[in-house]
């Protein structure tokens, strides 16, 4: 599939009422009523436990504890959340992911997207006995790792290393072979007229290729960021000091500490939640594109 | 590195000298012209950065580990011996091996199948058209982007015994309080519409995306003679997303098998390890435990059980083309 002409760009409004809907399902009535049921239930269950964690958030923690369905169970106040902030490790986590998630996006797509269009143009000694090794390395769950990298970064003095936490997570064979694929896949003559003008392989890179390239290079920066902000299992073994904790590993590391305080242990999900849905409320579009230009989606 | 070569030879054969023919011969001229020199594609140097932290943080971890898995490594020693295959015959042995993998499969089985089907259907609804679609993208993709320990924060306050929502819901219905957490027989099914919730998001992009990209032709046909909304679902729509099933199937399930964070956050494994999944085993052997080789043992076992799955996996999605 190509990657630049993904049908949901074209698309820039919801389809109207009569477009799309009519293919699927008809004109009839009924199955619009039904589809429309559904489509409400369905979301309505997903949504319920936002807003169930948002009412909580918002109550004093006697009333976030009494019992009763419904969500608001006394005065709206915003206690927990001061509470929360006052405390101040949430925002040195917080800080902490966007630094190790960013400087992880950077370093990844740099690293990888240099390689994939190296493997897709490079004619160099080894360049297939490379390429394999990086295909098959998709195959290799990161999580089995653990116990030898740890064992590394003890030998390398990183434990409790901004370092430690980032240069394992770099490693993407996965975002190599896609980005190699999209390169396969734009023709070489604008390249070779440049070579021809005598411009160096980096700057063929940088001024021809990597301009055609950026929405499959946002794609990537996205997933990897998204992958990163959300890592746990290896932050959490490879950190011990609170001040170089991200989000998810400090909130679990203070979880049990919260006890029967409900209202801020909302709160501080929330917290934590927030930059995330703030990205995608704004880069909407991008990223659920991104997702049928990675070319995981589409056929 | 880029390579060079005089002008004149062959200067700019590339590697597909028959798609770069046209322009070579413009190219050879301008080349003469200026007497310059010119290179054949971009060389190691590209891939040379991304080879370095493959082979550290990749290769490396992958053979030493496999090392490891023959010694007595621990976290309390620093002598290391060869202990051969020692590990692997304690691994075959242990009953906590068996059991967490047992629990990693029942995950894998739990969660995959509505991930699925429950993905499917938001797509096909959300494609249908009906209006506010910003809010249906937003209201099932949004908890793909929590990070694990807000999720598990959330579904603990909702799991809560006296006071969270599902326990409050089944009292008004007159039910008895249910041990999410803490009933054996329970626990790992919520901790399965959890992750569902959690993860749907993704798999419904992949669906609305191959949706998005289905060919209207044949719906106008079907809608001349006269198909209602059901037979369209089910003689064109669902055929036509075979592969991009099987692709989302693929992915979840390899996805589930390495499962690890909530479970860890949510019951560490219990109650009485009935949802401890193998890579929650490889931890706790390996760093609460402190023995480094036997881990490393477990997770190549883990790793060989990956490895059948993909291939048994590659080999049906192939059949289906």
């Amino acid at each position: 599939m190509s990657a630049t002409a993904t049908p949901l760009r074209s698309r820039r409004r919801p389809p109207s009422a009569a477009g799309a809907s009519s293919l699927l399902l008809g004109h009839g009535r009924l199955p619009r009523v039904l589809a429309g049921t559904a489509l409400a239930v369905l979301t309505a269950v997903w949504l319920l436990p936002f807003v169930w964690a948002v009412a909580t958030s918002l109550q004093s923690e006697q009333d976030a504890a009494s019992p009763g369905l419904s969500p608001v169970k006394g005065a709206l106040t915003t206690e927990a959340y001061r509470h929360i902030l006052e405390r101040g490790n949430v925002t040195v986590w917080a800080f902490n992911s966007f630094l190790i998630a960013g400087l992880v996006t950077l370093i990844t797509v740099v690293v990888s997207t240099l390689a994939a269009y190296g493997f897709s143009r490079g004619t160099f000694r080894g360049r297939r006995v490379l390429l394999a090794l990086t295909l098959a390395a998709i195959l290799v769950p990161p999580q089995m790792l653990i116990v030898p990298l740890f064992e590394q970064m003890l030998l390398f003095n990183l434990v409790d290393t901004y370092a430690a936490v980032i240069l394992p997570q770099v490693v993407a064979p996965m975002m190599v072979f896609i980005l190699r694929r999209f390169f396969d896949a734009v023709p070489r003559e604008l390249e070779d007229a440049a070579r021809v003008d005598g411009a160096s392989e980096l700057r063929v890179f940088l001024s021809v290729v990597l301009p055609l390239s950026r929405p499959i290079v946002a794609a990537v920066a996205i997933f990897v960021f998204i992958g990163a902000w959300n890592n746990f299992l290896w932050p959490f073994i490879v950190t011990n000091d609170p001040d170089l904790m991200t989000l998810p590993v400090g909130l679990a590391t203070v979880k049990d500490a919260f006890g029967i305080q409900y209202a801020q242990s909302m709160a501080s999900a929330l917290l934590a939640a927030l930059p995330l849905i703030v990205v995608f409320l704004f880069f909407q579009r991008r990223i659920v594109d991104s997702v049928a230009t990675t070319g995981l989606g589409g056929s | 590195m880029t390579t060079t070569a005089p002008a004149g030879a062959d200067a700019v054969s590339g590697p597909a000298p028959e798609r770069t023919g046209g322009l070579r011969r413009r190219g050879l001229g301008r080349i003469g012209r200026r007497g310059g020199r010119t290179s054949h594609g971009p060389g190691l140097v590209f891939v040379l950065p991304f080879s370095l932290v493959f082979a550290v943080f990749l290769v490396w971890p992958i053979l030493h580990g496999l090392w490891m898995s023959f010694t007595d490594s621990s976290l309390a020693l620093r002598d290391t011996t060869f202990v051969g295959f020692d590990n692997y015959a304690e691994a075959f042995g242990d009953p906590d091996v068996w059991s967490s993998l047992g629990n990693t499969v029942v995950f894998t089985a739990l969660s995959s199948v509505p991930l699925v089907l429950i993905a499917l259907a938001m797509a096909l609804l959300v494609h249908s058209g009906i209006a506010g679609q910003w809010v249906w993208r937003l209201a099932f993709f949004a908890p793909y982007l929590l990070p694990v320990t807000v999720v598990t924060l959330i579904w603990t306050w909702l799991y809560q015994p006296e006071l969270g929502l599902a326990n409050q819901f089944l009292d008004t219905l007159g039910v008895g309080p249910v041990g999410w957490l803490s009933d054996e027989s329970v626990a790992m099914w919520s901790i399965a519409a959890l992750t569902v919730w959690w993860t749907v998001g993704f798999n419904f992009l992949l669906y609305l995306a191959a949706l998005q990209s289905l060919p209207s032709t044949s719906y106008e046909a079907a809608a001349l003679d006269g198909a209602g909304a059901w037979r369209r679902l089910w003689s064109i729509t669902l055929p036509q997303l075979r592969r991009t099933t099987a692709l989302v199937a693929m992915l979840q399930i390899l996805a589930s098998l390495k499962v690890f964070d909530q479970i860890y956050i949510l019951t560490k494994g219990g109650p009485n390890g009935s949802t401890r999944p193998v890579l929650e085993y490889v931890y706790d052997v390996g760093f609460t435990g402190y023995r480094l080789g036997y881990a490393s043992a477990v997770s190549y076992l883990f790793f060989a059980l990956v490895i059948v799955v993909s291939l048994v996996q590659l080999r049906l999605f192939r059949q289906e083309d």
